[in-house]
C-alpha cells in the first residue's frame, strides 16, 4: 500500500514524514526535474510506503514542484492521500486541501499542531470539520508524535474501502453553473483521460492549458468553453482565476466560521511577532544576522568542525600508514601499492576529511532553516540580491561558499525556484572557499611578503565583484525574466525537532560519502594514472615525464597570455581539480630541490595565477555536488566551463592591464 | 490606492489583484483575494519587501508586486 503525503510548506510535513518512516528513507529525484522525491516505509508496517511530495501552496501548474505533485496524485500509484494541514494557519492551508479533494481520490486530513491550538485556549470542532469537508480528519501533533497511529489507521481505512471524498459543492451560483455545464460537455474526455470529472471541469473553467491538452478538446468544445467562461466572468464581475480562488476562500471562511473557535492568537504567533521585533528590526536586523553567521562559521570552521576534520584526517593517515606497512610487508606489486596509497587513499581521504565540516555546518543550517530564521534572512537580504537577479533566499548558500562550495551547493536545494538554484550554483564557487587559502598563503609568502593580507583580501573582493558582474550579465542574457515571484511565507518561529535535525545531517553525510566513493573515487584514480604513467603506460620515476606533465605542457600555451604559460603551473591547475590545496603540494613535488617558485612567476603573473585559482572550476567534490543539484552532467559541465572562462578572462585582464602600469 | 502605498501599522481590504500569469495566480492562491483584510506589519530593513499579515499568517511580498494590488485603506477607530 502506498500513501502520498501532501501539504503546504511549513505545515510540519517533513516532521510527520520522519515520524511515519523513521530512518527508512530513500531520497531521489522525480524523473526529468530536480525536484526531490523522498520515499519511506511506514514504521512497523512492511509493504506500506509513504511518498513525501514537495511542499506547495496550490495545485496550479506554474512551478515544477506543483506539476510533479499534480502528476503524481493523478497518475501515480498511491492508494490514499494524507493531507497535512497546519491547524494554527488553517484558512490558507485548506486552500490546497480543496484543490486536492477535487481530484476525487481516497484521502485523510491530518490536522497538525493541535497541541498549539489547544494550549492557546482555542478550539477546533473536528467532528464538524469532518462533516463539512467530507473527508476523515485526524488531529495530530507531529512534533510530539501524537495521533500518528490514529492517522495511519485512518489512511489504511480509506485506502482499503476506496472511500472517496464526500461530494460537496463549494461553488457559488455562476461559477457553479459554469463548472456544471463544462462537466456535461467533457464527461467522455475526462473518462478517456482518467481524470476526475469535477477536477477536469474546474481546471478548465479556472484556465489551465495542460489540462486542456490532456483532455484533447475539439475546436468546437474550446469555443464553448471560452463562451461559458466569458459568461461567468461577466456575472461575477471578475476574471476566471480570481473567481475560483475567491470561491474557494469563501467556502473555507464559511467552514472556519462554523468549526474554528479562535479566542486568542496562538502563543507561537505572539512569540514570533515579539522575536521579529528584534530579528527583523530596522537597525538591528543586519548586525544580528552578521553576528549569527560569524558564530556559525566560527563554530564550524574552528571550534567543532575543523578539529573533527583534523581528527578524521589523522585517522585516515594512520590507516594509510597501516595499509602501507601491510603492502610493504607482503611485497604487493608496487604499481598497485601506489594506486591504493597515492591514488585512492590520498585522493578520497583528503575529500573525506571534509565530512565533519559538512555535517556540522548542516547541523547549524538546519537549525536556522527549521526554526524559521532562514525565511527572515531572505526577507532582510532580498533587496540587494534582487539587483543581481537573485532573491533573498540565495544569500545563505552564497555565504557558505566562503567556507566550502560543497555544502553551499548542497544548500541550494531549499531554494524554491529552479532558475535561482541554477544561478546560485553557478555563482557560489566565486566565493573564495577555505581550501584556496593555502594556495594564497603559499604564493603570497613567496611574492608579496609585505602585502600578504592586502593581496588575500583583494582576492576575496575580486571573487565577490566577479559574482556580482556575472549575475548582472546572466540576468540580462541566459536567465532573462521568468523568475519565480518572491511571495514568501514567514512561518512562526518553532523549536527545531532533534529528530529532523539528525535525519537531515545523516542525509547530507550519506550524500557526501556516496559521492566520495563514486565520482571523486574515479576522478582521483584518473589523476593518479596520469601522474604515474607516461603515454606508453610505463611507470615513471620523475613526475616530469608523466602524462599529466605532458598534458600540462600541451595546455600551457593557453595560459601564456596570462603570464604563466609554463607546464608546472598548468599541471598544478589540473591537480587542483581534486582539491584546491593540492596546487601547493604539486608545486612542491614539481619544483623539487633544484628550483624555486620565483623562477616560474613574476609577482604580477603570480597575482594573475591567484585570480585564476580563485575563479576557475571548483574541485571534483563541488563539481559532483553541482551535478547532483542541477540534475544533469551537461549542466555541471557548462557551469564549470563558464567559471573557467571567466577565470581566464579575469586573469588575462589582470596580467595585461597590470603590465601597462608596471611594464613587467 | 495600491497595497504598496499603505504605511506599516495600517489595515486595508483588497479590491482587486492586477498583473498576470504566475505572479497573480500565486498572490490569489496565497489568499490575497478581493475583500480580504490585510495588515501591513512592517517593511524590511532595506526598504523592501513588505511583511503582511492576513488570514492568520505572515506573508512577505515585494513592493513592485504590491503595486499591482488595489486596496481600500481601513480607518482605525482610535
Amino acid at each position: 500500500m502506498k500513501f502520498a503525503l501532501i501539504g503546504n510548506q511549513n505545515s510540519g510535513k517533513t516532521t510527520l514524514f520522519n515520524q511515519l518512516t523513521g530512518s527508512s528513507q530513500h531520497v531521489g529525484n522525480f524523473p526529468g526535474v530536480t525536484v526531490e522525491r523522498k520515499e519511506g516505509t511506514v514504521r512497523g508496517l512492511k509493504g506500506t510506503t509513504v511518498v513525501d511530495l514537495p511542499g506547495i501552496y496550490s495545485l496550479s501548474a506554474y512551478t515544477p514542484e506543483e506539476v510533479v505533485t499534480r502528476d503524481f496524485l493523478i497518475h501515480g500509484d498511491s492508494d490514499a492521500i494524507i493531507n497535512i494541514v497546519d491547524a494554527t494557519n488553517i484558512e490558507r492551508n485548506l486552500y490546497l486541501t480543496l484543490q486536492v479533494i477535487e481530484l476525487n481520490k481516497p484521502m485523510v486530513l491530518a490536522l497538525n499542531m493541535m497541541d498549539a491550538v489547544n494550549a492557546s485556549g482555542n478550539y477546533i470542532d473536528v467532528v464538524k470539520l469532518e462533516e463539512l469537508i467530507g473527508i476523515p480528519v485526524v488531529p495530530i501533533a507531529a512534533s510530539k508524535n501524537e495521533g500518528i497511529d490514529e492517522l495511519i489507521d485512518a489512511a489504511i481505512g480509506v485506502a482499503e474501502q476506496r472511500r472517496l471524498p464526500k461530494v460537496m459543492d463549494f461553488c457559488t451560483d455562476s461559477v457553479h453553473r459554469a463548472i456544471h455545464s463544462m462537466a456535461h460537455l467533457i464527461e467522455d474526455h475526462a473518462k478517456a483521460a482518467e481524470l476526475s470529472l469535477r477536477y477536469a471541469a474546474t481546471r478548465l473553467i479556472e484556465g489551465d492549458p495542460p489540462t486542456e491538452e490532456t483532455l484533447k478538446l475539439s475546436e468546437n468544445e474550446r469555443d464553448i468553453l471560452s463562451h461559458i467562461v466569458t459568461e461567468m466572468e461577466e456575472e461575477c464581475e471578475t476574471d476566471r482565476e480570481a473567481a475560483l480562488a475567491d470561491m474557494r476562500y469563501e467556502f473555507i471562511e464559511n467552514i472556519c466560521a462554523q468549526c474554528v473557535h479562535k479566542h486568542a492568537e496562538t502563543k507561537e504567533s505572539v512569540r514570533s511577532i515579539k522575536i521579529d521585533n528584534i530579528l527583523t528590526h530596522k537597525y538591528l536586523a543586519i548586525p544580528i544576522f552578521i553576528a549569527m553567521m560569524c558564530l556559525v562559521f566560527w563554530l564550524t570552521f574552528s571550534v567543532i568542525g575543523q578539529p573533527l576534520s583534523d581528527l578524521l584526517a589523522d585517522g585516515i593517515d594512520l590507516f594509510t600508514v597501516y595499509v602501507d606497512g601491510v603492502f610493504t610487508r607482503f611485497q604487493v606489486n608496487p604499481t598497485i601499492h601506489s594506486l591504493v596509497i597515492d591514488g585512492i587513499f590520498a585522493g578520497v581521504g583528503s575529500v573525506l576529511s571534509f565530512l565533519p565540516l559538512i555535517v556540522v555546518l548542516f547541523f547549524f543550517l538546519s537549525i536556522l532553516e527549521d526554526s524559521g530564521y532562514m525565511a527572515r534572512v531572505a526577507f532582510i537580504m532580498d533587496k540587494p540580491l534582487r539587483k543581481v537577479g537573485l532573491s533573498g533566499r540565495s544569500f545563505v548558500p552564497m555565504l557558505i561558499g566562503f567556507g566550502c562550495s560543497v555544502p553551499a551547493i548542497m544548500a541550494t536545494r531549499t531554494l524554491p525556484s529552479e532558475r535561482d538554484r541554477r544561478m546560485t550554483i553557478l555563482l557560489t564557487p566565486f566565493m573564495s572557499c577555505t581550501a584556496k587559502l593555502p594556495v594564497y598563503v603559499f604564493l603570497t609568502a613567496a611574492f608579496f611578503p609585505r602585502n600578504r593580507g592586502l593581496i588575500i583580501v583583494s582576492l576575496y573582493v575580486i571573487g565577490i565583484l566577479v559574482a556580482i558582474i556575472s549575475g548582472l550579465l546572466l540576468k540580462r542574457t541566459v536567465y532573462k525574466g521568468s523568475s519565480v515571484p518572491f511571495i514568501m511565507e514567514l512561518p512562526a518561529y518553532r523549536f527545531p525537532s532533534g529528530k529532523t535535525l539528525l535525519l537531515h545531517m545523516w542525509e547530507k553525510a550519506k550524500d557526501f560519502i556516496t559521492r566520495a566513493f563514486t565520482v571523486i573515487f574515479i576522478a582521483t584514480i584518473i589523476i593518479w594514472l596520469l601522474q604515474s604513467f607516461d603515454f606508453r603506460f610505463n611507470l615513471v620515476e620523475d613526475s616530469a615525464e608523466s602524462m599529466l606533465a605532458a598534458i600540462g605542457t600541451f595546455i600551457a600555451p593557453i595560459f601564456a597570455p596570462l603570464g604563466f604559460g609554463n607546464w608546472r603551473a598548468s599541471t598544478a591547475l589540473i591537480t587542483g581539480l581534486t582539491a584546491k590545496e593540492a596546487v601547493v603540494s604539486t608545486f612542491e613535488v614539481l619544483l623539487g630541490n633544484s628550483m624555486t617558485i620565483q623562477e616560474l612567476f613574476t609577482p604580477l603573473s603570480a597575482f594573475a595565477f591567484l585570480c585564476f585559482i580563485l575563479l576557475y572550476m571548483p574541485c571534483v567534490a563541488a563539481f559532483a555536488a553541482a551535478k547532483r543539484e542541477l540534475g544533469s552532467l551537461k549542466g555541471a559541465v557548462l557551469t564549470a566551463a563558464f567559471q573557467t572562462g571567466v577565470a581566464w578572462l579575469v586573469a588575462f585582464l589582470v596580467y595585461n592591464v597590470g603590465r601597462l602600469f608596471i611594464g613587467g | 490606492m495600491t497595497l504598496a502605498e499603505i504605511k506599516p501599522g495600517k489595515r486595508c481590504t483588497i479590491v482587486a489583484v492586477n498583473g498576470q500569469g504566475s505572479l497573480r495566480r500565486r498572490l490569489l492562491d496565497m489568499g490575497l483575494t478581493p475583500r480580504t483584510e490585510v495588515f501591513v506589519r512592517k517593511v524590511a530593513p532595506m526598504g523592501d519587501p513588505l511583511e503582511l499579515s492576513l488570514r492568520g499568517y505572515e506573508l512577505s511580498i515585494r513592493k513592485e508586486d504590491a503595486q499591482k494590488i488595489d486596496v481600500n485603506l481601513l480607518e482605525e477607530a482610535e
